[in-house]
């Protein structure tokens, strides 16, 4: 393989394996406040990607991705606020089993509203056939857009959390819920926030990544998956390691059609990667075994 | 318990046999089909309601296990393995010696030569029990989160293999499955001269498996298994070898949803790759929560109702919307089931008094 060709491969796999990432921070900052894996994650991909898409006919670009992602929040917090805040102490299977349901409704509204044609947005600068050239690869300007703005993502979310009030506050209720209750934050307002901001990034990410990959309404459980699979790969609930390991699992994926690997069978990767994780390591790769244990899954 | 037992399978057959008479005298026999298609699907809900109701494990990935079994019998019996007996194969000139290939000719009069359905049957359950085995020792060491998306992650590993592979007809999947033929004169097929005969068949399979795992319940092994979903510490903490029963009654409910997969394919006479979808599974697991869990008799009930319903096409495109808001309602307002809602306590209690 040529080293040209090596690094056409290498940004395919960073361009999907960050998505993966931002869809597996989605799932850490809800696991992280509320101890629920939301099985809707994926959805709100694709509520941002489609609803940009929608908005766009009427407003420009930047404007109709902002009202994307904001109005992909409300859908968050409504969620939260209707089906989730009111409920004492659900049991791990009943919360699953809930948020299933709201991915099985959410993507049913959508098929009803948007129809099962694929769609996409316009790419941001350029056209479908625009390409810069970067260490001998060619890539979409695009593909610089997700770049960029996912990192962008992943550094303002630990700005975020590390120094903004209502971001320690969201990582005290993480700590201890109790402890936190007793300093006067409103933990249920907290994970609230999370469903939002879990629902902000995921619906950044589905704008950013629709030029490339088109949207769809059904979407959202193959991002889900996956971004599950990154999650536990870096330990549930490690934002950082999520990262590594959607790079990871983007690369290998870009590399498995390199060697000749079909591309129907590339779901399959992943799953079997996350099979074979949490039979072998499921404290994830970079996650500590004795910090797991004591989560409740 | 023997007269309990009686009095159970005197009911069931009896419900069975009403509804026969009743769609017979009004004139709705056409309601058999769906019936008998409900009932093979209630076997794998009755499986499923075992694993999820009283060992306490999810599985989203019952589909596939429905899927494997279906696969496999519809793909062994319309394979035509006359050129191979020609070419001089061995193995399949012994099945030919035991008179275990049955011959035909095709729509344009070639002649066939087709596995025995019996013997695809057999192949097509080994092959659920040992990849549930295999499967179950390392996924029910997972609790939860882990547990739900790993049997997920099998359901698509499934799916995607039935979509990608020739062998399995792609997107189009299998199709002109011939019957089942259990014995000389009863057959699983869609024919509507049988159509009464099948629906017997169907609630004779339906009712030996209920009965089946009723009594299982009932036993030592039915009690280690809600000691297990009580506190799975403590069970262990009892001498209960809790790994040996979850992983048994997964098999168990593997094979249930295999030999569904298996009869329901002879009988509609096909299979596609959206039988193993994950919303398949995801309906299954909706339909054991709305009977409650821990509630064979909700399961059946439940499933039996829902899946006719749907079939009959009840709830048009919504379908699988319909099962998305069951289930969160479900899980929000009566997560004991609605069996269980008040009225139902009070039928209930009723029926101990007496």
């Amino acid at each position: 393989m040529s080293l040209d060709l090596f690094s056409q491969y290498i940004f395919a796999g960073i361009t999907y394996g960050i998505i993966y990432a931002i869809v597996a921070i989605g799932f850490n900052i809800i696991y992280n406040t509320t101890g629920i894996i939301n099985f809707a994650q994926g959805e709100f991909v694709m509520l941002g990607g489609m609803t940009a898409i929608s908005f766009n006919h009427f407003i420009p670009l930047p404007m109709a991705i902002i009202a994307a992602v904001l109005f992909t929040m409300l859908i968050g917090a409504l969620i939260e606020i209707v089906f989730i805040r009111w409920l004492e102490s659900p049991s791990v299977l009943r919360m699953i089993i809930i948020t299933i349901g709201l991915s099985i409704i959410i993507r049913e509204i959508a098929l009803h509203v948007w129809g099962d044609t694929v769609r996409a947005l316009p790419y941001f600068t350029g056209n479908v056939v625009s390409s810069v050239t970067l260490l001998g690869a060619s890539i979409s300007p695009q593909v610089l857009w997700v770049l960029a703005v996912c990192s962008c993502i992943v550094v303002l979310l630990s700005l975020f959390f590390k120094f903004t009030p209502l971001g320690k506050e969201m990582q005290a209720c993480a700590a201890n819920r109790l402890a936190a209750t007793l300093c006067g934050i409103n933990a249920k307002n907290m994970v609230t926030f999370s469903f939002m901001l879990s629902a902000a990034i995921g619906a950044v990410a589905g704008c950013v990544v629709s030029p490339i990959t088109s949207s769809q309404y059904d979407m959202g459980t193959g991002l889900a998956i996956k971004g599950f699979t990154v999650a536990v790969l870096g330990g549930l609930g490690n934002s950082m390691a999520a990262v590594a390991a959607g790079l990871l699992l983007g690369i290998l994926e870009a590399f498995s059609i390199a060697v000749g690997f079909p591309l129907a069978f590339q779901d399959a990767i992943s799953i079997s990667i996350l099979l074979i994780i949490l039979f072998v390591r499921p404290h994830g790769l970079f996650g500590n075994k004795e910090a797991a244990s004591l989560k409740e899954f | 318990m023997a007269t309990k037992k009686i009095t159970t399978i005197a009911l069931l057959v009896t419900v069975v046999v009403i509804v026969q008479i009743g769609t017979q005298l009004t004139g709705t026999s056409y309601y058999l089909t769906q019936l008998t298609m409900t009932m093979y699907s209630c076997l794998l809900i009755i499986g499923l309601c075992l694993v999820m109701g009283y060992a306490g494990q999810i599985s989203l990935g019952h589909a596939g296990f429905f899927a494997i079994g279906g696969y496999t019998s519809a793909s062994l019996t319309t394979l035509n393995v006359l050129p191979s007996l020609e070419s001089g194969s061995s193995c399949v000139h012994l099945l030919n010696s035991f008179g275990l290939l049955t011959a035909s000719t095709s729509m344009y009069g070639d002649p066939l030569l087709r596995i025995h359905p019996w013997i695809a049957f057999v192949v097509a359950i080994t092959l659920t029990a040992l990849i549930a085995f295999a499967l179950g020792i390392p996924v029910l060491k997972l609790k939860g989160h882990y547990l739900a998306m790993a049997t997920l992650g099998f359901g698509i590993i499934i799916f995607r293999i039935v979509l990608a592979m020739a062998f399995f007809g792609e997107a189009d999947g299998i199709s002109d499955v011939p019957g089942f033929t259990l014995l000389p004169g009863l057959t699983v097929t869609g024919n509507i001269e049988e159509r009464i005969v099948n629906y017997y068949i169907a609630a004779a399979v339906l009712i030996s498996g209920f009965v089946l795992l009723l009594n299982l319940i009932d036993s030592r092994v039915g009690r280690a298994l809600r000691a297990i979903h009580g506190a799975e510490d403590a069970a262990d903490a009892m001498g209960i070898n809790t790994a040996r029963y979850k992983l048994y009654t997964f098999v168990l409910s593997a094979v249930f949803a295999a030999i569904a997969g298996v009869l329901l394919t002879h009988y509609t006479g096909g299979i596609s790759p959206s039988d193993a979808g994950v919303m398949k599974s995801v309906r299954y697991v909706a339909i054991v929560a709305i009977g409650g869990m821990a509630s064979l008799w909700g399961a059946l009930a439940m499933g039996g109702v829902l899946n006719f319903l749907s079939l009959r096409g009840l709830f048009g495109s919504y379908d699988d919307a319909v099962f998305g808001a069951i289930l969160i309602i479900i899980m929000l307002f009566a997560p004991e089931g609605v069996l269980r809602l008040s009225l139902w306590s009070t039928l209930k209690r009723f029926k101990v008094e007496r």
